[in-house]
C-alpha cells in the first residue's frame, strides 16, 4: 500500500487522467550476450492494475501499460524521443486552411477476431472516444470535430472546427477498435502483435503473440503483468526472478539493493509527472505575484528532491519537462534564496511572514513534501498549518470548489502547460496574454511557430511563479540484465513489450 | 435439536438482512460522490449528474436499497461503478484463494495449538511448557505484516525456496505453483492464530485440571488419559470452540495485509480498493459475503459446541 502513485485527480479518478500521459518504446536495455529465445515469456512487474480493459470505459493508466501498441494501435504511434510516426495510417494529407484531414489506411491489417480493418472501425474508434459517456482522458484534448466520412473502406476524413495543431498527436492515443466488438469492459479486440490471453484481476494479465500479425511479430512469445499494491513485494518479486522487470519503480529506498547488484540494470528515463506546489492565484495572500515569488525563493528544491529521490529526477523551473519540444532552462527563474525571499516579502507588506493552511493528499510523497516546505517557509518567517486530505476530499475540496489556499499534487499529464491557459482551472492563473498564446499555439500553422508561443506561455508563467514546481519525477525501470530491448521512458504510462528478448 | 437448528437459521437469516441494511446505511454516510470516480478532468456538473445517474446514485436510498436485495435474491451482486464489470465473479474468484488461505491456516493453527496449550497448562513448571507460554506471547506480540516479510527475507529472498509472493495466472489449474504461493502467507497466519489459540486452549485446560470433578474420577481410579478425554477435553473444548470460530471470521477478511505483503488476489484487497474508490457495488458485495461466512461460521460453532456439551441441548443451561 506504500507508494501508489497517483496522478492529478485521486485515487480512481486520477488513473484516468494518467491515460494522457504520451510515450515512447523500444528503447534501452543491455544487448543481451546469449542469443535470445524467441519461446520466452516476459514477467513484467506493475504497480498499475487496470480497472477494466476499455481506455474511453475508466480503465486507466494500468490498461494503458498493458495494451497500448501491445493489443491496441492507433493510427499514429508515437516514439521514444516522443515523435509521432504512422503506425495503422499509411499516409495522411492536411487541407491548405487546416481544417481537413484525410488518412488512408494501411492495407492487409486484421483485428485478432479476424476481421479486417475498415474506415468504419477508424470513425467508431474516434466517435468512442468523444462520446457523451466516454471516459477516456484524452476527450478534454481533442479539438471539436465537425464531421467524420468515410469515402470508401481504406480512407478517413475529419472535419476539425478550428485548426488543432496536437490533432495527430492526440490520435495517438486513440485505439483503433473493431466497430462491431461490443463492450470491451473484459475482452479486446485490436490489431496488436498481442493478442489477450487471460486475466486474474487482482492478479495478473496475460498477453500471447499474434501469430497472424500484420507488421514486425513480437520478439518474444508473451508477456504477464503480474500487479502488486505494495512496492516492496514487487521488488521482492524481480530478487526472486519471478518477474523480469519492473515498469516504474516508486521506491527510493529499494534502489540500493538493484544498482550494487550485477544482475540488475537499473535505467533513468524520462517521465512527465511533475510535483506542484500549487497556489490558489485568486486568493490573498497568493493573489499577491511577489508573495509568490517568494515562497517560491524559500524552498530548496534541491535539498528537497536528493532528499526524496537521491541522484534521481530533476528540477524544473516551469511546467514543461525537458521532452517537450517547447522546454527551456528556467531552473534560474525565482531559484533558492532566502534574502530574496525575505525582501519579496516585505515588499509585498508581510515582513513577518503570514499563516496559510496547504491541502496535503495523504499518499506518499506528499506528506513528507507538506513538512519539508513547513521548516523551510519557518526560515522566512511563513507559518504553513499542514491540512491532510483524501484523494476523494482534494478532487471536490480543491479541483472542484477552489476551496483551498495552496495544495501539493503531482501532475501526471503530458503537454499539461495548456492548462495554464484556462483561467478556470482550479489553481485560477488568470494571464489573457498567456490565455492567447495557448489558444494561438493550438491553432499554430507550424510545429515551430507552436512551439514559440508555448516558450512564451511557459516563461510567462514562471516569471508569475503561477505555481511552484518542486521537481520532475524520475521514471526508473528496473530489469534483470538477461532482458534486453524493453522501453525506459514513462512518457505515456504506456509498457511496449514487443521489442523485448529474453537472453 | 431439529427445532433449534430451524430456529437458528432463521436467526441467521434475520440477521444476515439486518445486517444487510446496516452496511447499505453506513456506507452511504461516508464522505465522497462515487460519481468522481467515472470523470475525468474538466468534467461538467451534466456530466456529474450523468454519471449519478448511469450508476443509480440520483435516485432515493429506498429504491437503491430495493434494486441491490432484489439482485441478491438473483445471487448477482450488481457491476461496480469504476469497471462497469459484473462483482459476482470477481468476488467468486478471489475467494479461491481467500477460502483456501483461511482454512489452512487455521487447521495448522488448531493442529499446532491444542497440543502445545495442553502442555503449556499440563506441563506448566516444566521448562518446554514455560517456553511454550513465551513462544505463544511474543506471537501475539509480533505483527503479522512483519512475520510475513521476515518469511519471505529467509525462504524466498535467501534460501529460495518458496516464492515471495504473487499468484499463479491460471490459478489452481497449476496446483503445484498455486500451493507453493500459499504456504508462506498460510503460515504467517497460522502463527498469529495459533499465538492467541495457544493461551485459550492453556486457560481452558488448567481450568479443567483444577477442577473438582476430574479430581473426583482420578480418584475412583480413572487413569489420568481416560479422565482427561471422558471429562476434561468436552468441558475445554466448548469455550475454545467459540474463540476458534472469531478466530476463523475475523481472518477472512482480516488477511488483508498479508495480501498486500505476498501480492495475493483475495477478499480484503477487494474490498480495501472498493472503500477507496467508493465502488459500492463492490464493497457491499464483499462484505454481504463475508458477513454470510462470519454468520455461517458462528451457526456452525453453535452447533459444535451443542454436539460437544450436552448441557447447552437440554434445559439445565436455560
Amino acid at each position: 500500500m506504500k507508494k501508489q502513485r497517483i496522478a492529478l485527480l485521486g485515487a480512481a479518478l486520477a488513473t484516468a487522467v494518467a491515460l494522457a500521459a504520451c510515450g515512447s518504446g523500444g528503447g534501452s536495455g543491455s544487448s543481451a550476450g546469449a542469443a535470445p529465445d524467441a519461446n520466452a515469456v516476459v514477467q513484467v512487474g506493475s504497480l498499475y492494475e487496470p480497472q477494466n480493459l476499455d481506455n474511453t470505459g475508466g480503465g486507466g493508466q494500468g490498461v494503458t501499460e498493458a495494451f497500448n501498441g501491445n493489443v491496441y494501435e492507433g493510427l499514429f504511434r508515437l516514439t521514444d524521443d516522443g515523435k509521432v510516426e504512422p503506425l495503422l495510417a499509411a499516409s495522411n494529407t492536411v487541407s491548405a486552411d487546416g481544417l481537413t484531414y484525410t488518412f488512408t489506411l494501411r492495407d492487409g491489417v486484421k483485428f485478432h477476431s479476424g476481421k479486417a480493418l475498415t474506415s468504419a472501425d477508424v470513425k467508431y474508434s474516434i466517435e468512442k472516444v468523444l462520446a457523451p459517456d466516454s471516459k477516456s482522458a484524452r476527450k478534454s484534448s481533442f479539438p471539436e470535430i465537425k464531421s467524420i466520412t468515410t469515402p470508401d473502406a481504406r480512407t478517413v476524413t475529419v472535419t476539425l472546427a478550428a485548426r488543432s495543431i496536437s490533432f495527430v498527436y492526440n490520435l495517438s492515443y486513440v485505439w483503433i477498435v473493431n466497430d462491431q466488438a461490443g463492450n470491451l469492459a473484459a475482452k479486446e479486440d485490436g490489431t496488436g502483435p498481442y493478442t489477450l490471453d487471460g486475466w486474474k484481476r487482482g492478479s495478473s494479465l496475460t498477453l500471447k503473440k499474434n501469430p497472424s500479425y500484420w507488421g514486425t511479430p513480437a520478439k518474444n512469445a508473451g508477456v504477464v503483468f503480474h500487479y502488486f499494491t505494495d512496492g516492496s513485494a514487487l521488488d521482492n518479486a524481480l530478487l526472486t526472478n519471478a518477474v523480469d522487470v519492473v515498469t516504474s519503480e516508486q521506491n527510493p529506498d529499494a534502489l540500493a539493493q538493484f544498482t550494487d547488484n550485477p544482475a540488475y540494470k537499473v535505467n533513468d528515463g524520462h517521465s512527465n509527472t511533475k510535483l506542484l506546489l500549487a497556489f490558489n492565484d485568486k486568493v490573498a495572500p497568493f493573489n499577491d505575484v511577489k508573495v509568490r515569488k517568494a515562497v517560491s525563493s524559500a524552498i530548496d528544491d534541491k535539498k528537497l528532491l536528493q532528499s526524496i529521490w537521491g541522484d534521481h529526477g530533476s528540477l524544473i523551473g516551469s511546467m514543461v519537462p525537458p521532452t517537450d519540444p517547447w522546454y527551456t532552462d528556467l531552473t534560474g527563474v525565482n531559484a533558492y534564496d532566502v534574502n530574496a525571499a525575505k525582501a519579496l516579502l516585505a515588499e509585498a507588506g508581510h515582513p513577518n511572514g503570514f499563516t496559510f493552511t496547504l491541502d496535503t493528499p495523504n499518499y506518499d510523497p506528499h506528506p513528507t513534501v507538506a513538512a519539508f516546505v513547513k521548516s523551510e517557509l519557518a526560515k522566512v518567517g511563513i507559518t504553513v498549518n499542514i491540512n491532510v486530505i483524501t484523494p476523494d476530499q482534494w478532487y471536490t475540496k480543491v479541483y472542484q470548489n477552489k476551496d483551498f489556499t495552496a495544495t501539493l499534487q503531482e501532475h501526471v499529464n503530458d503537454r499539461d502547460v495548456v492548462w495554464y491557459g484556462d483561467p478556470n482551472f482550479y489553481w485560477g492563473y488568470d494571464n489573457p496574454q498567456v490565455t492567447a498564446w495557448i489558444k494561438q499555439a493550438e491553432q499554430a500553422g507550424s510545429e515551430a511557430e507552436q512551439t514559440e508561443l508555448l516558450k512564451k506561455a511557459n516563461q510567462q508563467i514562471a516569471a508569475d511563479a503561477a505555481s511552484d514546481w518542486l521537481y520532475l519525477y524520475p521514471q526508473i525501470v528496473v530489469a534483470s540484465t538477461k532482458l534486453s530491448g524493453y522501453p525506459v521512458n514513462g512518457l505515456n504510462s504506456q509498457f511496449y513489450a514487443y521489442g523485448i528478448t529474453k537472453g | 435439536m431439529t427445532r433449534y437448528l430451524v430456529r437458528r437459521a432463521a436467526l441467521l437469516v434475520g440477521t444476515l438482512l439486518l445486517a444487510s441494511v446496516v452496511l447499505f446505511l453506513l456506507l452511504r454516510l461516508l464522505p465522497g460522490d462515487p460519481a468522481n470516480a467515472l470523470l475525468s478532468v474538466g468534467a461538467t456538473p451534466d456530466q456529474v449528474a450523468a454519471a449519478r445517474h448511469q450508476i443509480g446514485t440520483d435516485r432515493p436510498l429506498p429504491a437503491q436499497f430495493g434494486h441491490w436485495l432484489s439482485q441478491l435474491a438473483t445471487l448477482h451482486f450488481g457491476d461496480s461503478f469504476v469497471s462497469s464489470l459484473p462483482v459476482g465473479p470477481e468476488i467468486v474468484s478471489r475467494l479461491s484463494v481467500t477460502v483456501p488461505l483461511t482454512l489452512a491456516a487455521f487447521v495448522l493453527a488448531v493442529v499446532v495449538a491444542v497440543p502445545v496449550g495442553f502442555l503449556a497448562a499440563h506441563r506448566a513448571h516444566t521448562w518446554y511448557g514455560a517456553l511454550a507460554g513465551l513462544v505463544s506471547q511474543l506471537g501475539i506480540a509480533v505483527p503479522a505484516f512483519w512475520l510475513g516479510l521476515l518469511l519471505v527475507w529467509v525462504f524466498a529472498l535467501n534460501l529460495r525456496v518458496l516464492p515471495a509472493g504473487g499468484f499463479p495466472p491460471d490459478g489452481w489449474s497449476s496446483f503445484p505453483d498455486a500451493f507453493r504461493a500459499l504456504v508462506l502467507p498460510v503460515v504467517t497466519v497460522a502463527v498469529v492464530m495459533a499465538a492467541s489459540l495457544i493461551r485459550y486452549v492453556r486457560s481452558a485446560t488448567l481450568d479443567v485440571l483444577g477442577s473438582d470433578h476430574l479430581r473426583t474420577a482420578r480418584a475412583l481410579g480413572s487413569s489420568f488419559p481416560g479422565a482427561m478425554w471422558r471429562h476434561g477435553v468436552r468441558n475445554a473444548a466448548v469455550p475454545v470452540v467459540s474463540v476458534l470460530g472469531i478466530e476463523l471470521a475475523t481472518t477472512f477478511l482480516g488477511a488483508v495485509v498479508i495480501e498486500s505483503v505476498f501480492a495475493l488476489p483475495g477478499l480484503g484487497s477487494m474490498l480495501v480498493r472498493g472503500i477507496a474508490q467508493h465502488d459500492y457495488p463492490v464493497i457491499q458485495g464483499v462484505l454481504f459475503v463475508s458477513t454470510l461466512a462470519v454468520l455461517v461460521v458462528g451457526f456452525l460453532a453453535d452447533i459444535a459446541q451443542r454436539l460437544i456439551d450436552p448441557r447447552l441441548r437440554g434445559g439445565i443451561a436455560r
